[in-house]
C-alpha cells in the first residue's frame, strides 16, 4: 500500500489549489501561528500534524475563513478569501466540505436531515434523487439505518462519521477533516482511510486532514506539514516516509517513532 | 499503619543539622494535618541544614510528593541546604511524576477576574458600550436580511417559520389567554369599584376595551412572548454557537442570520399581532364576567359598549405596535444567542439578557408610540 502511494505521489500535479501566505493567527493577544506559508496541490491528500494545542484546528478554521486572519493571505481556487465578498465566499464554500473536531452536527435535526440539508438548499434535485444520495452517503461511513437518529443518540465515533457524511454530501472539490479517526476503533479507522483514498482517487477530491494516527498518515498522505507550538509554525514539510527516516529535527522523528520528548 | 495515619519526628540541635523523619502515610488524607505540624516543628528548630528521612514512609501519593517538593522549595527560599535520605525507588517514581515547573509557570493569558471596584465599573461601561455597538451592527445586518428576504420570499425557510409560529403562537396562546382573562377580570372589578359610586357602571366595558387595545394588549402579549420565546431563541442559537453548529452552517455556505434568525422573526411578525388580538379578546371576556355578574349589565350591552369605544385606527396602530415589538423581541433574542462565545454559562446569561433587553425595548417602544400617537390624533 505504501508503495502504491509513492507512485501516486510521483504523478501528482503541483498546481496549487490552496495557497497560504504569511498566515498569522491570533486570539486576543495570544499569537497561535506566525507567518505560516504552504501550498496544497490539486488532488492531493495533505495532512497537518502536530502536538495537541499547537494550532491545527485554528489553522483549518483560518483557511476556510471562519476566523479573520491577523495578517497574511489565503487563496483558494484563485480567490483570496480575505477580501472575497459574501457572494464569492458562499460559492467557494459550497465547493468545500468541513468536518469539525467536535462534529458540529445540527442537534435539532436527524442524521438524514443533517446530510440532506446542503443537498436541499444548494441543489434543485428532486427528493426522489436526494433520498438515495443521503442513504448512500450514510452507507459510505457505515451508518446505514441510522437515518432517524438524532445526534444526541449517537456515540462519539458515530457522530464523527455522520459529520463526514455531511461534509461529503455535495461531493466537494476540497475536503477539510479535523481528526476524522479520533475515537474510532482500528477497523473502522482503516475503513475510513480507504474511504479517503477512494474519494481522492475516484473523484479527485483534494483533502486537508488533521490527524495523529501514524498508521493512517503513512497509508493515505501524499504530503504533510508538521506544526509546532513553540515555533508557532511549520517545522517539517514533505513526504512522511522520508521525514520519518531522514529528518534531522528530533521533534519530527520523535513524532513518527512515537517517542516522548523527555 | 492504616492509610490515614502518619508520624513525624525531628532530631538534631536547634539551629543545627536537623533530620525530619516521616513515617506512615503521606497522602491527600494526611497532608492537611501534616503541613502545619511540619511548619511549627521547623520554625522551632531553625535548621541550618535539613535532611528528610523517607525510610519508613509506607504510602505516598502525588499530594504527599507535592508536600515534599514544597518543603524543598521552602528550604531553598530560606537558603537552607536540603537533602533526602532513604528515598526508595517507588517514592522517586512518584516524585518524578510531578512537574516542578508547573508550580512556577505564569499563565499564558492573565486572569480575567478583576476585583477592584473602579476597574469593574470601567469594565462594565466598556462592556455596555461594546454591547450597544454589537446590537447596532446586528440590527443593521438583520434589517438588510429582512429586506432581502421580503424580496426573495423563496429563500425563506417556510417549514421553520411554521414550526416557530406554532412554538410562539399556538403554544403561547393558553398562557396569554389565561393571564389576560385574569387581567380583564381585575381591571373591570377595580374600575367598577370606583365607577359604581357615580352610577357609571356602563363605562366599565369601554374603559377596559380601550385600555386593552391601545396599551395593555400589545404589552401583555409582547411581555409573554419575550419571556417564552425571546429567551428560547437566545438559548437555541447560543447552544448552536457553543457546539460549533453556527460555524458549520457558515462553512456549508449558509448565511447564519438568514438561516437561523429570519424564520424566527417572520414567525414572530405573523403571530404576535394575533396573540395581541387574542389578549384583547380574553381581557374583554374577563371584564364581561364581572359586568354580567356584578354590574347587572347584559351581555349585549357589554359587548356593544366595548366595541363602541374602539376605533379602527386604534386597532391598526395596535397591530403596527405589535409588529414592531415582535421584530425587536425576536431580533434581540437572536442577537443575544449569536453573541455567545464561551460555554453553558454564557448561554444562560444570553437567555437572561434577551428577556431583560426585550422588556426594556417593549417599554421604550410603547412610550415612543404613545408620544407619536398623541401628535397624530
Ligand atoms: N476560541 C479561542 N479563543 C482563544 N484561544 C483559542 C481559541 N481556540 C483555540 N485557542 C488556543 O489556540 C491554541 C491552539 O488550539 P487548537 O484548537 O488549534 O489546537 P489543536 O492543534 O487543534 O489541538 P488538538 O490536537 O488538541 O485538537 C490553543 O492554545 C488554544 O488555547
Ligand atoms: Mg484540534
Amino acid at each position: 500500500m505504501i508503495e502504491m502511494n509513492k507512485l501516486e505521489a510521483g504523478v501528482l500535479s503541483t498546481d496549487p489549489i490552496i495557497v497560504v501566505e504569511n498566515l498569522t493567527a491570533r486570539f486576543g493577544d495570544d499569537t497561535i501561528l506566525e507567518n505560516v506559508n504552504f501550498e496544497v496541490y490539486r488532488g492531493e491528500i495533505f495532512i497537518i500534524l502536530g502536538g495537541s494545542g499547537c494550532g491545527k484546528s485554528t489553522l483549518l478554521k483560518h483557511m476556510i475563513g471562519l476566523h479573520e486572519l491577523a495578517s497574511g493571505r489565503v487563496t483558494i481556487n484563485g480567490i483570496d478569501i480575505t477580501s472575497a465578498d459574501d457572494n464569492e465566499m458562499g460559492k467557494l464554500r459550497r465547493g468545500m466540505g468541513m468536518l469539525f473536531q467536535s462534529s458540529a452536527l445540527f442537534g435539532s435535526m436527524t442524521l438524514y436531515e443533517n446530510v440532506a440539508l446542503p443537498l436541499m438548499e444548494f441543489t434543485r434535485l428532486p427528493l426522489k434523487i436526494i433520498d438515495p444520495i443521503v442513504k448512500t452517503k450514510l452507507g459510505m461511513v457505515g451508518l446505514s439505518g441510522y437515518e432517524n437518529h438524532l445526534p444526541s443518540e449517537l456515540s462519539g465515533g458515530m457522530k464523527k462519521r455522520a459529520g463526514i457524511a455531511r461534509a461529503i454530501a455535495l461531493d466537494p472539490t476540497v475536503l477539510f477533516f479535523d481528526e476524522p479517526s479520533a475515537g474510532l476503533d482500528p477497523v473502522t479507522s482503516a475503513e475510513l482511510d480507504m474511504l479517503i483514498r477512494n474519494l481522492n482517487k475516484g473523484i479527485g477530491t483534494t483533502m486537508v486532514i488533521v490527524t495523529h494516527e501514524l498508521e493512517s498518515i503513512f497509508n493515505v498522505a501524499h504530503r504533510i506539514i508538521m506544526l509546532d507550538k513553540s515555533k508557532k509554525g511549520i517545522i517539517a514539510e514533505g513526504d512522511p516516509r522520508e521525514l520519518k527516516e531522514h529528518s534531522e529535527n528530533p521533534r519530527v522523528t520523535n513524532f513518527f517513532n512515537r517517542k516522548a520528548t523527555h | 499503619m492504616p492509610h490515614d495515619q502518619y508520624a513525624l519526628s525531628v532530631t538534631g540541635e536547634k539551629g543545627g543539622n536537623i533530620t525530619l523523619s516521616i513515617s506512615g502515610s503521606a497522602s491527600l488524607d494526611t497532608i492537611s494535618l501534616m503541613l502545619p505540624e511540619i511548619k511549627t516543628l521547623l520554625e522551632e528548630k531553625h535548621p541550618s541544614k535539613l535532611t528528610t528521612d523517607l525510610g519508613s514512609v509506607e504510602y505516598l501519593d502525588s499530594a504527599g510528593a507535592l508536600l515534599l517538593i514544597q518543603l524543598e522549595n521552602e528550604a531553598k527560599r530560606k537558603s537552607v541546604p536540603f537533602a533526602y535520605l532513604n528515598m526508595s525507588d517507588k517514592v522517586k517514581g512518584i516524585m518524578t511524576l510531578l512537574d516542578r515547573d508547573a508550580l512556577s509557570t505564569s499563565p499564558i493569558i492573565p486572569e480575567k477576574r478583576t476585583t477592584g471596584f473602579f476597574e469593574r465599573i470601567g469594565e462594565a461601561s466598556i462592556g455596555f458600550y461594546d454591547d450597544i455597538i454589537e446590537v447596532i451592527a446586528f440590527g443593521g445586518e438583520l434589517t438588510l436580511e429582512i429586506i432581502y428576504s421580503l424580496f426573495h420570499l423563496r429563500s425563506v425557510r417556510w417549514t421553520d417559520v411554521i414550526v416557530y409560529m406554532k412554538k410562539v403562537g399556538v403554544d403561547g396562546l393558553p398562557i396569554v389567554g389565561l393571564i389576560t382573562f385574569l387581567l380583564g377580570l381585575i381591571l373591570a372589578f377595580m374600575s367598577s369599584l370606583q365607577l359604581k359610586q357615580f352610577g357609571a357602571n356602563i363605562y366599565v366595558p369601554s374603559l377596559l376595551s380601550l385600555a386593552m387595545v391601545r396599551e395593555l394588549g400589545p404589552i401583555m402579549a409582547a411581555i409573554l412572548v419575550a419571556g417564552r420565546s425571546g429567551s428560547a431563541f437566545a438559548a437555541e442559537i447560543g447552544t448552536m454557537k457553543v457546539n460549533e453548529e453556527v460555524d458549520a452552517l457558515i462553512t456549508m455556505g449558509f448565511n447564519p442570520i438568514r438561516f437561523l434568525a429570519i424564520p424566527k422573526i417572520f414567525a414572530a411578525i405573523m403571530v404576535v399581532p394575533l396573540l395581541t388580538l387574542f389578549a384583547d379578546l380574553f381581557a374583554i371576556i374577563g371584564g364581561l364576567v364581572i359586568g354580567v355578574f356584578f354590574l347587572d349589565l347584559t351581555v349585549y350591552t357589554y359587548v356593544q359598549q366595548s366595541i363602541k369605544a374602539i376605533t379602527i385606527f386604534n386597532i391598526v396602530t395596535s397591530m403596527i405596535k405589535s409588529v414592531v415589538l415582535a421584530i425587536l423581541i425576536a431580533g434581540i433574542g437572536c442577537q443575544r444567542g449569536f453573541m455567545v462565545r464561551g460555554g453553558a454559562q454564557d448561554v444562560g446569561n444570553a437567555t437572561t439578557s434577551a428577556v431583560v433587553a426585550a422588556l426594556f425595548l417593549i417599554i421604550a417602544v410603547d412610550s415612543i408610540f404613545a408620544v407619536l400617537l398623541s401628535y397624530i390624533e
